[in-house]
């Protein structure tokens, strides 16, 4: 029975209001006294063959009879009118079949209507301005060179902490903070910076366009193929029944690939026009210039304490560079201000402004990333103020339950913090120094995160006469292992092997509904709609071994049941169950990192890595470890090389290729311990799981940040910590007193 | 439903320019192409000769994932032109398996779950494949070394290491068995 209530979801970090449409599902949650064979095991994942064959398809791979190849030119301009394009040339050049320029394409919104598809005014470097449709991308790249187009440039906003607003800001508060920092007897107020940062998957955007007849198909690399179906089917004008959105194998999306994109709806415009199948990839440089970012961040923060370390309030205000377009409103930073410790007064305000810049997307826990660093930086600083150990002033502000006054399905950081410690010896932390040119410091930081997934999704399970199952579902795999875990979960609560089921995902026209994989959903959304709908399945197997017994004497299993009846096939169907009201569900978890720095060159190297994690039951460790072992490899990029580099003056891009915005390689990575606390928290979910992929990115810079500031010997204010960065603070830790 | 590219038919490449024909050597098969003179190698296996296992991260040589085997040896296709490797022998993902049978790397990749996207796998399978037949037993730093010009943005790469020494110490038991 469907019901319709008012709630609070919160997804991404931000808190939404919103009417829910919730189903009861009934399923006994998975508590830690559920015998579980499956669910809760490692498990390779079932694509893991498609995967090292080659033969997993992905969007890129994607090659239809008769198919164009797309390519987009791009304003080299960061802030321009476009008088006029010419296209004459480019029509004329062999192997061109169409262009479409702000002349002849659909005036269609974008960006939440704040411009449109093509429009006259450019307002980065690197927004659209034609795209042209040949029989071959090489055509189509000689083509982009003949179109002619006038441009009458303007200044460009560059510097976010002159720039305009854009948009209101987003403040919360609880207590009169002002009051309570400025009387507090220890005040530590600082300022930190992180910069824009590039998801770099490697599977770039793209999208493959066919029609058929009044059908439109589209291969997207994806993490939300309904939400691509719903704002394609808008674009266009479409039916959403005449749109199907396919999204087999994605190479990676980190938060880029949330939405539509552009290069969908010109694919599709121009299969529309040429009556012919049209892919439109990105490049690695449009990649790095026009498919999202992190925004970059100057926060301020002012911290009150007691002497005895317990907090009495915290100021929190974000500037938050969310480009030229940045439609989703600034990102949550204060977020880890907000709910990390106990503390009665806070205030924090994330202040959106506008530069010509690339517009932001969401990024693997936008905003918590960059607040947190800035939080667990300033804790430390209150720690030395107060003559505390970091640890210690942790402990002393721990809060059971949400500061904002919700309580938790489960909260598991102080079993991090006990575990990380002692995993890496945090007791040696005061004995760490000075060996020669080498600097050591120990460093830890603390992490929370909304990660107890959401209504709606739905699920069908088939079950065959042979007994083996299919699962459909309308959610995707993003590499975290999706189809593994859902077939895990459906095996369990029908007593079969996980590769006795497939698990049929990514496609509109064969799944229902199921919300985008992103804001760590994915499992504790889909994962429970799965079990529901097996659960059914095996209740009506059991019933009809009821039927079945009374004509034959003994009660048949599952097995014998489904080969009597045949192809009058079981089908399950269940779908993700309503939230606990006044409850919330996160993840946790507290990260060390051990540093060695070269006092002479300002070089950082990671010695020793422990990761603790709090989410639940992990339904599958092998893929848990992995998304954590990445996760922390992605914050070690974040924390020491990675950024998006313009040119000051004219806002070009400078690093958009990968040998200039560097990314981790094998080399960068440390030794790394993964742990996780024991136990399931079956009030989040049936299934006793919460989400775990974005929590490992969380902590990590901080942590490193920690460690590094500890062997310095002074504050690291600025992301990333580049040499020159790190030399400067040995410089201001030997003048310190 | 032809989800996968179709190999295309050769054709004069693109009106004007001529095109060239080559005689390629792919996966121990000899393979004709009728294509642009600057193609690259990684344009002619996915776009003339539908082998979709080889992918594209940069096309510019810094990612290692159009990594393919010449004559065993490890090159960015990205950066090859397809005209000067005729008569070499070019090994791509596809062709590390023997039949049905996947190549220990190839296996112990996707059980030890160092695939995560996927998409740069069959790079780090043919780095690693190479490096295996050079050092039947390579330490860990060589292993990181080895692989250290293949870029992954999933995986933390340690699953990728206990993969190839799994793999060397399975191909070490087995004696050589599968791939060319
Ligand atoms: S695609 Fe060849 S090295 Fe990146
Ligand atoms: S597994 Fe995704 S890039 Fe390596």
């Amino acid at each position: 029975m469907k019901r319709v209530r008012r709630s609070q979801v919160e997804i991404e970090g931000k808190l939404r209001e919103r009417t829910e449409v919730v189903e009861e599902d009934p399923s006994p949650p998975w508590d830690d006294r559920a015998r579980l064979r499956v669910a809760g095991r490692p498990h390779p994942r079932l694509d893991g063959r498609a995967k090292a064959s080659g033969a997993a398809i992905y969007t890129q791979d994607v090659g239809l009879p008769g198919m164009l190849h797309a390519r987009i030119l791009r304003s080299p301009h960061a802030c321009a009118r476009v008088l006029s394009v010419d296209a004459s040339a480019a029509l004329a050049l062999d192997g061109v079949r169409a262009v479409l320029t702000q002349e002849n394409a659909a005036a269609i919104p974008w960006y939440g209507g704040t411009t449109r598809l093509l429009e006259r005014t450019v307002r980065y470097a690197g927004d659209e301005v034609a795209v042209v449709a040949a029989e071959d991308e090489e055509t189509a790249e000689d083509a982009l060179h003949l179109i002619r187009v006038r441009y009458a440039r303007r200044r460009p906003v560059l510097d976010p902490g002159t720039a305009p607003r854009g948009g209101k800001p987003s403040v919360y508060t609880r207590g009169n903070a002002r009051k309570a920092v400025s009387g507090a007897p220890v005040v530590v107020a600082g300022s930190y910076r992180t910069p824009a940062a590039l998801h770099q998957a490697f599977e770039t955007h793209g999208s493959v366009a066919r029609w058929e007849g009044e059908h439109l198909t589209v291969w997207d690399s994806t993490q939300h193929i309904f939400g691509v179906r719903k704002e394609l089917a808008a674009a266009l004008g479409l039916p959403l029944h005449r749109v199907r959105v396919i999204s087999t194998f994605m190479g990676g999306g980190f938060g880029a690939k949330n939405e539509c994109g552009k290069y969908t709806v010109f694919a599709a415009l121009l299969a529309r026009r040429t009556g012919r199948p049209v892919r439109c990839l990105l490049t690695r440089a449009e990649e790095s210039l026009a498919a999202g970012c992190r925004h970059a961040t100057v926060q301020t923060l002012r911290l009150g304490a007691r002497r005895d370390g317990r907090l009495l309030g915290i100021e929190h205000r974000s500037l938050c560079d969310v480009g030229a377009y940045g439609t989703d409103g600034p990102m949550p930073v204060g977020g880890p201000a907000r709910t990390l410790y106990r503390c009665a007064a806070v205030r924090t305000e994330e202040v959106p402004v506008r530069t010509n810049t690339g517009p932001h997307t969401a990024f693997r826990a936008p905003g918590y990333v960059e607040g947190t660093f800035a939080l667990e930086r300033a804790m430390d600083r209150v720690a030395e103020a107060c003559g505390l150990d970091p640890l210690e002033v942790r402990l002393r502000n721990y809060s059971p339950g949400d500061p904002r006054g919700f309580r938790y399905t489960r909260k598991g950081l102080r079993e991090c913090y006990r575990i990380g410690a002692a995993r890496i010896g945090w007791r040696r932390r005061a004995r760490l120094g000075r060996r020669g040119t080498s600097l050591r410091g120990l460093g830890l930081a603390s992490q929370v995160w909304p990660a107890g997934g959401a209504p709606p999704s739905h699920a069908v399970v088939k079950v065959n006469p042979d007994a083996t199952a299919e699962v459909l579902i309308g959610t995707q795999d993003i590499g975290t292992g999706t189809r593994t875990v859902l077939a895990q979960i459906a095996a369990e609560e029908l007593s079969l092997r996980a590769r006795d089921v497939t698990v049929l995902l990514g496609d509109t026209g064969a799944g229902p509904y199921s919300l985008l994989s992103a804001g760590s959903l994915t499992t504790a959304s889909a994962g429970p709609a799965v079990r529901a709908a097996a659960r059914d399945a095996r209740q009506q197997l059991e019933e009809l071994a009821t039927g079945l017994a009374r004509g034959k004497g003994g009660r048949p299993g599952p097995r014998e049941v489904c080969r009597e009846i045949g192809d009058a096939m079981v089908i399950g169907r269940g779908a993700r169950g309503p939230n606990p009201e006044g409850l919330k569900a996160c993840s946790f978890g507290a990260h060390f990192a051990e540093v060695e720095v070269d006092a002479e060159t300002g070089e950082v190297r990671i010695v020793r890595y422990v990761a603790v994690h709090e989410v639940g039951r992990v339904v599958n460790p092998l893929t848990a470890s992995s998304q954590v072992e990445g996760g922390v490899l992605m914050g070690i990029g974040f924390a020491l090389l990675e950024r998006r580099i313009e040119d000051p003056a004219t806002g070009r891009g400078i690093a958009v290729d990968l040998l200039d915005y560097k990314l981790p390689t094998a080399l960068d990575l440390p030794p790394i311990e993964v742990l996780f606390v024991p136990g399931a928290d079956p009030r989040a979910t049936t299934i006793g799981a919460k989400g775990l992929g974005e929590p490992p990115i969380i902590a990590a810079p901080a942590a490193i940040a920690n460690a590094v500031a500890h062997a310095v010997g002074a504050d690291l204010p600025e992301l990333p910590l580049t040499p020159d960065r790190v030399l400067e603070a040995i410089a201001r830790g030997r003048r310190a007193p | 439903m032809p989800e996968a590219r179709t190999p295309k038919k050769p054709r004069r490449a693109r009106g004007t320019k001529s095109a060239v024909h080559l005689l390629l050597r792919v996966n121990g098969e000899d393979r004709e192409v009728t294509t642009a003179p600057h193609r690259t190698l990684l344009e002619t296996l996915r776009e003339d000769l539908g082998l979709t296992g080889t992918k594209h991260g940069c096309e510019l040589g810094e990612c290692g994932t159009c990594t393919v085997l010449v004559d065993g040896q490890p090159i960015l296709s990205c950066l090859a032109l397809s005209a000067d490797y005729e008569g070499r022998e070019i090994t791509t993902v596809e062709g590390m398996a023997d039949g049905a049978q996947l190549h220990p790397l190839q296996e112990t990749f996707a059980d030890l779950g160092a695939a995560q996207c996927g998409y740069c796998t069959p790079g780090f399978l043919l780095t690693a494949k190479a490096l295996l037949e050079e050092k039947p037993s390579p330490s860990r730093e060589e292993i990181r070394e080895a692989l250290a010009g293949n870029l992954c943005r999933c995986t933390g790469y340690l699953k990728i290491y206990e993969a190839v020494e799994q793999a060397a110490a399975r191909m070490r038991e087995e004696g050589p068995r599968g791939g060319r």
